[in-house]
């Protein structure tokens, strides 16, 4: 709390109106300007050029196709301010547009940024070739020689810009094969992309080739297909992989892919040549090798070639950019095996490679928010020490994420980062064993591979894979081996391994063997719907004479509980895969081995979570400061009080001193109030309504405060909430009560409040003033107003205080409740106590009081015992049947004198006459009498003043 | 305050602060007191007695129970109503899901938005203000009440929820697909936080509610002031385009207890939700007693 005194001194200076005025505008002002600030469009000083360039690839260079571009750069960037330059690929489907917000993020960081729309995408010309070298790659270089060509672009070397590139899944692709063919790329951060993409299309989880894989055909048809815009990502900054363009929520469904994005959809805007419907705008040797492998469920040698011409598994070693490389848990397109693969191949190179997996993926989409920050940190982090030449290193530590559950507030998940120094693949640092345990079973191959199992459904949104709430089972088609529950938590992170033995009676089956997290009591959990595809082949019919084969299942990062269990469970068939078509019954028994679970020792990244932890704490130590300091200061301001006692009011009951009110809007209700109350006085306070007593009320009772003025109450000065108005019964503006309490009920509520000891109440007298009988055990709201009056003035009796201040007491009261209230006040005002009552009423104050203080305008205009200004006056009034000969009469008389007065009547100062001596000389004249009146002078006054203005002064 | 000055001299008792015999600035308006008085209130007995009634109400609900499971679409929390009546403590979970956005707010702000202006309104405020109750012994004696009584009624919910929940249902683990299932024992744990959080995150309906209840004479002004507020902030965070603003509104944390039912506990919002909360309750607090120590009551 501030001083009294400035705060005063500032409420002095502005008039209440225009303090209000200033302080609600400084407040609409500063609401304003937080909207204006939050809403206000982030536009980073990005200028931007869109071009349609031609540029020459192919196998000879010399093929032009037309590629949609767009250039970001930095508003500064110039000739003379060169700034490093960004190559920005989308994933597969998508266009330049997809990567439009990163691309404006790095812009805004002072990168010059270079997207554009691949070959066979968009409004760019061209078919797909899968990232081919001489095709989308070489595009690329021929944009990196454009690039070098712009004046704004920072160079290393003729020709040679400072460029990094980044780009997830399609994009990422085309980052690695760039940087493997082409020296001028200074850095790489490929996401969520592949390493062999035969592989990734035809896994073989017993590490056959992929001649030998079970083709991923649900991913395969998305992409084929254009179901979907897949991979459309950008994942760019935003670590996505995206297959969504900006702002598509990852469950809702493909958005519409690019005009000609698919087969089918014809050559679109672009000059793709003939219009297969098969193929769309895919390459023919692309197109021929899908339909191949889409057929038969097998790839032949020259598809699996293809496939690796547009892989980086085979160039790794020309790789001399630094790379992060940032792959997805959730992602069943793409594994983190992938990344893996690169992180080894490209380090065994000698290249500084960095490894970061997140939450999100291929069907994880972006991931939380922390997982967004940490792979935007990261990235800007890559670019900035070996683009830019900024910053520190950033090291190789391997940072990675886990689900740990979900945001309550936008119903995203939460993930925990943990790092650790080296990286150290999916065969973790260490491994825990568990067994499991089962007999053989005999589960049959479904023709046609339907019904089939569900164990992820691409784009399905990232709470299917974590939830595992797509996977599912046919019943006799797999098998089941458990382990008992886990004794402690594990935390898995990296390529679990199984052992399993199988007989089939054709010497060959394809099975999918997958590791379940099983809560007790609740449905088992696929962690991100990854499953080990396994084509075995020499097996024997018999379960007894089968050898154990080992599986490597995709990594994953999971905290399995204690108390879950495992389960492996091998699958004959999976709706993502092409499994053979011919029925067969398989037998599946437990391996050798156990089931291995790879972990790593690391430590969590800190997060602002432990900042806001030190927030709340230090908040509630200043709260807890803040409250000791208030109380302590308004102590101290209590102390020093003035609590000494006016000599000359000591014994005064109440002495109020040039009291003014002024109320905010600038009316005086009082404006010069000075009067004393005495021990053994019934004052009253006599004014028309509006008069100001109710104002001089409320201040004496410490309702409000004065503007001006002083009371002292037994000399002590009382100010709001003065310990000496304990000693003041009141009743101020009628009577205030509990109405769903009983009176008596209320009484005793009001004394409860006081804190005072129960004796001291005087209940009983109070309620025998009250007057009510057995109504005080009814509910105030059963009350007339006279019956609450009664109990109010009692309630001002209670503990029989020294002062009673009564407002209006008789309000409400019949006639001979007045006169024993008129008693009652009389019989009060002894033994050194006092009274004041206000009131409007002449004869009220005339009968009860012993002193009275006329006000009126907030001005005393009288003040004095009643007897002095009510008392009676030398003049009287006679009615008589004669006025004339009466006056020529009473003219006759000595010292008597006939008054100016009206009508009939005459107004006589007797001056010392006797009033009967003036009868008779009048009657002796034969003149009639009808009324002898004695004015009073109080009537005088209190009339004049009451018929000037009564009306229209309002409540004072 | 300054009671340790107090002392008794003589028949007339009055010490040298001239005060009445036995008064004391710090005995008045006991806690006790002010309790009782709140407490032979109809709408206090009545608000107290909904609590108790509620969970009976939805128990009896959950016994028309059809069979026909069609999916409540309510996301990945949707399962709270699913596991409500797989036991006691989901029981007791799903009453205070449901009564969480708005009837916890309601009954708050009644309690503490009513407790001066209804005072104000009967004209009994004076009379307590003329003992004289020093006005800030006033004040933190009915905010101390009122919130007293907003943790008899969130206690009183969650107790008769569990008590008939785990009669009808049983004394079951924790459920939900947010995260493991909880043993009882450590989900009964989870709950009292569940309940602690609710509690931190209602003081800023408390802190609005005591804010309007004190500056107005209309009970009903401060209550329904206080609800409408809420619910403007409510409707505010749905609007995603305030961006990071949002984080500003006093509701924009008020769910996030249920990361508190994941495992391992999810207690960043909880952290953030309860600075916000306690910042705006402060806030509020403060200014209701600044305005109250100072202004003229003239009701």
């Amino acid at each position: 709390m501030r001083s009294p005194l400035s705060a005063a001194r500032i409420r002095r200076a502005l008039p209440t109106r225009r303090r209000r005025v200033v302080a609600a505008s400084t407040a609409v002002v500063l609401l304003a300007a937080a909207v204006t600030w939050a809403v206000w469009p982030r536009e980073a000083a990005v200028r931007t050029e869109a071009a349609m360039l031609t540029v020459r690839s192919g196998p000879a260079g010399d093929q032009p196709v037309d590629l949609d571009t767009t250039l970001y750069l930095p508003e500064d960037a110039s000739a003379t301010r060169k700034v490093p330059a960004v190559l920005l690929a989308h994933g597969f489907g998508g266009t330049k547009d997809s990567v439009r917000a990163d691309a404006e993020e790095f812009a805004g960081r002072g990168y010059a940024v270079l997207t554009w729309t691949a070959r066979g995408f968009g409004r760019s010309g061209g078919q797909i070739h899968l990232d081919h070298p001489d095709y989308e790659v070489r595009d690329a270089e021929r944009l990196l020689d454009w690039l070098a060509a712009r004046p704004e672009i920072r160079t290393d070397g003729a020709g040679d810009p400072r460029v990094g590139v980044v780009g997830g899944s399609y994009g990422g692709g085309l980052a690695l094969l760039l940087a493997a063919r082409d020296r001028r790329v200074d850095a790489i951060v490929p996401m969520i992309t592949w390493n062999d993409l035969s592989r990734a299309f035809l896994p073989e989880s017993t590490g056959r080739e992929p001649v030998d894989g079970v083709f991923k055909k649900g991913w395969a048809g998305l992409f084929f297909g254009g179901g979907g815009s897949v991979g459309t990502g950008p994942a760019g900054l935003s670590g996505t992989a995206a297959a969504q363009p900006e702002g598509a929520p990852a469950s809702a469904g493909p958005p519409a892919p690019g005009p000609g994005a698919g087969p089918g959809t014809g050559p679109g805007g672009a000059p793709a040549g003939a219009a297969d419907p098969s193929c769309g705008r895919f390459a023919a040797d692309v197109c021929a090798a899908y339909l191949r492998i889409a057929t038969t469920g097998r790839a032949d040698q020259a598809a699996v070639d293809l496939l690796r011409r547009s892989s980086p598994a085979g160039v790794l070693d020309r790789i001399t950019a630094p790379t992060l490389l940032v792959q997805g848990e959730a992602d069943t397109l793409f594994p983190l095996s992938e990344a893996d693969a690169n992180a080894r191949g490209i380090a065994a190179a000698g290249t500084p490679v960095r490894v970061a997996w997140f939450t999100g993926g291929h069907d994880g989409g972006e991931g939380p928010k922390t997982d967004t920050d940490r792979v935007r940190y990261l990235t800007i982090q890559w670019l900035d020490h070996y683009v830019r030449g900024e910053g520190d290193a950033p090291g190789d530590d391997f940072t990675w994420s886990r689900i740990a559950g979900f945001d309550a507030l936008d119903r995203g998940l939460v993930a925990t980062g943990y790092r650790t120094a080296d990286y150290p693949g999916t065969a973790g640092d260490a491994r825990r064993e568990i067994t499991v345990a089962g007999p053989a079973q005999p589960i049959a191959n479904p023709p046609a591979g339907n019904p089939a199992a569900i164990s992820s459904v691409p784009f399905a949104g990232e709470l299917s894979s974590l939830l595992g709430g797509v996977a599912g089972d046919v019943p006799g088609q797999h098998a089941r081996f458990e382990s008992a529950p886990l004794d402690e938590a594990v935390d898995v992170v990296g390529a679990p391994t199984v052992s399993v033995r199988v007989a089939s009676p054709t010497g060959e089956a394809v099975l999918f063997v997958k590791l379940y997290d099983v809560e007790p009591g609740a449905a088992a959990t696929l962690p991100n719907g990854l499953v080990a595809p396994i084509r075995l082949t020499g097996l024997p019919s018999r379960i007894e004479e089968a050898r154990p084969v080992t599986v490597t299942l995709p990594a994953i990062v999971r905290r399995i509980e204690a108390g879950h269990r495992l389960r492996v469970v091998v699958a004959t068939s999976d709706q993502a895969y092409a499994t053979p078509v011919e029925p067969t019954v398989y037998t599946v028994a437990p391996g050798d081995g156990p089931v291995t679970l790879p972990t790593v020792t690391g430590e969590p990244i800190p997060t602002t979570a432990t900042i806001w932890r030190w927030v709340l704490a230090g908040l509630l130590a200043a709260i807890a400061v803040g409250l000791v300091v208030v109380v302590a200061v308004v102590r101290r301001r209590h102390r020093r009080q003035d609590s000494s006692v006016h000599p000359g009011y000591a014994d005064t009951p109440l002495a109020v001193r040039q009291l003014r009110k002024e109320y905010a809007d600038g009316f005086v209700a009082v404006s010069n109030v000075d009067f004393e109350v005495h021990p053994g006085q019934v004052v009253g306070l006599l004014g028309p309504n509006g008069a100001g007593k109710t104002t001089t009320l409320r201040v004496l009772m410490g309702l409000t405060q004065p503007t001006a003025g002083e009371i002292y109450v037994f000399g002590h000065r009382l100010v709001p909430g003065s310990p000496v108005l304990s000693r003041i019964g009141a009743l101020v503006e009628g009577p205030g009560f509990l109405p769903h309490l009983s009176g008596l009920a209320n009484l005793k509520a009001y004394w409860r409040a006081t804190g005072r000891p129960v004796a001291d109440a005087h209940f009983d007298e109070a309620l025998e003033i009250a007057g009510l009988g057995a109504s005080v055990h009814r509910k105030i709201k059963t009350y007339s107003h006279g019956m609450k009056q009664r109990l109010a003035i009692a309630q001002a009796m209670l503990g029989l205080p020294e002062l009673l201040v009564l407002d209006e007491p008789t309000d409400g009261l019949d006639p001979p409740q007045i006169a024993e209230m008129r008693r009652v006040l009389q019989r009060y005002a002894t033994d050194g106590r006092a009274v004041l009552v206000s009131s409007h009423l002449l004869a009220e104050v005339e009968q009860t009081c012993t002193h009275a203080v006329v006000v009126n305008k907030g001005r005393i205009v009288a003040a004095g015992p009643v007897e002095e200004i009510v008392g009676e006056s030398p003049s009287v009034l006679f009615e008589v049947t004669d006025p004339d000969a009466a006056r020529t009469v009473l003219d006759r008389l000595e010292g008597v004198r006939v008054l100016p007065d009206g009508e009939g009547q005459l107004v006589v100062d007797t001056n010392g006459t006797a009033r009967s001596e003036v009868v008779a000389e009048l009657v002796r004249a034969g003149i009639g009498v009808d009324r002898v009146v004695p004015r009073r002078r109080l009537e005088d006054a209190f009339l004049a003043l009451v018929g000037e203005n009564s009306r229209g002064s309002g409540d004072r | 305050m300054a009671g340790s000055q107090v002392t008794s001299d003589g028949a007339r008792g009055t010490g040298s602060i001239g005060a009445a015999p036995g008064y004391r600035p710090s005995a008045t308006l006991p806690f006790a007191a002010e309790f009782r008085r709140q407490a032979s209130r109809r709408r206090t007995q009545l608000a107290l007695g909904f609590m108790v009634l509620l969970p009976l109400i939805i128990l009896i609900a959950f016994q028309f129970d059809s069979g026909n499971d069609d999916d409540n679409g309510r996301g990945e929390f949707g399962s709270l109503i699913e596991f409500a009546t797989t036991g006691g403590l989901n029981f007791t979970l799903f009453t205070i899901f449901v009564s969480a956005s708005f009837l916890l707010v309601v009954v708050v702000a009644l309690f503490c938005g009513d407790t001066v202006a209804s005072e104000a309104s009967w004209g009994s405020l004076r009379y307590l203000l003329a003992i004289p109750v020093p006005r800030a012994r006033l004040l933190a004696v009915k905010l101390l009440v009122a919130l007293a009584y907003s943790a008899l009624a969130l206690l009183l919910l969650a107790g008769t929820a569990l008590l008939i929940g785990t009669l009808r249902y049983g004394w079951e683990p924790l459920r939900s697909t947010v995260a493991a299932q909880l043993e009882p024992g450590e989900g009964l744990l989870r709950l009292l936080a569940v309940l602690g959080y609710l509690a931190v995150v209602l003081l800023v309906v408390a802190g609005l509610a005591f804010l309007l209840s004190v500056t107005t004479d209309a009970a009903l002004g401060a209550v329904g002031g206080a609800v409408l507020l809420w619910i403007l902030s409510s409707i505010l965070d749905q609007i995603t385009a305030l961006g990071a603003l949002r984080a500003f509104l006093p509701t924009h944390y008020s769910t996030a207890w249920l990361g508190l039912l994941s495992t391992p506990v999810q207690t960043d919002d909880v952290v953030r939700g309860s600075i916000s909360a306690i910042s705006y309750a402060t806030l509020f607090w403060g200014l209701a007693f600044w305005r109250f120590t100072r202004k003229d009551v003239v009701s």
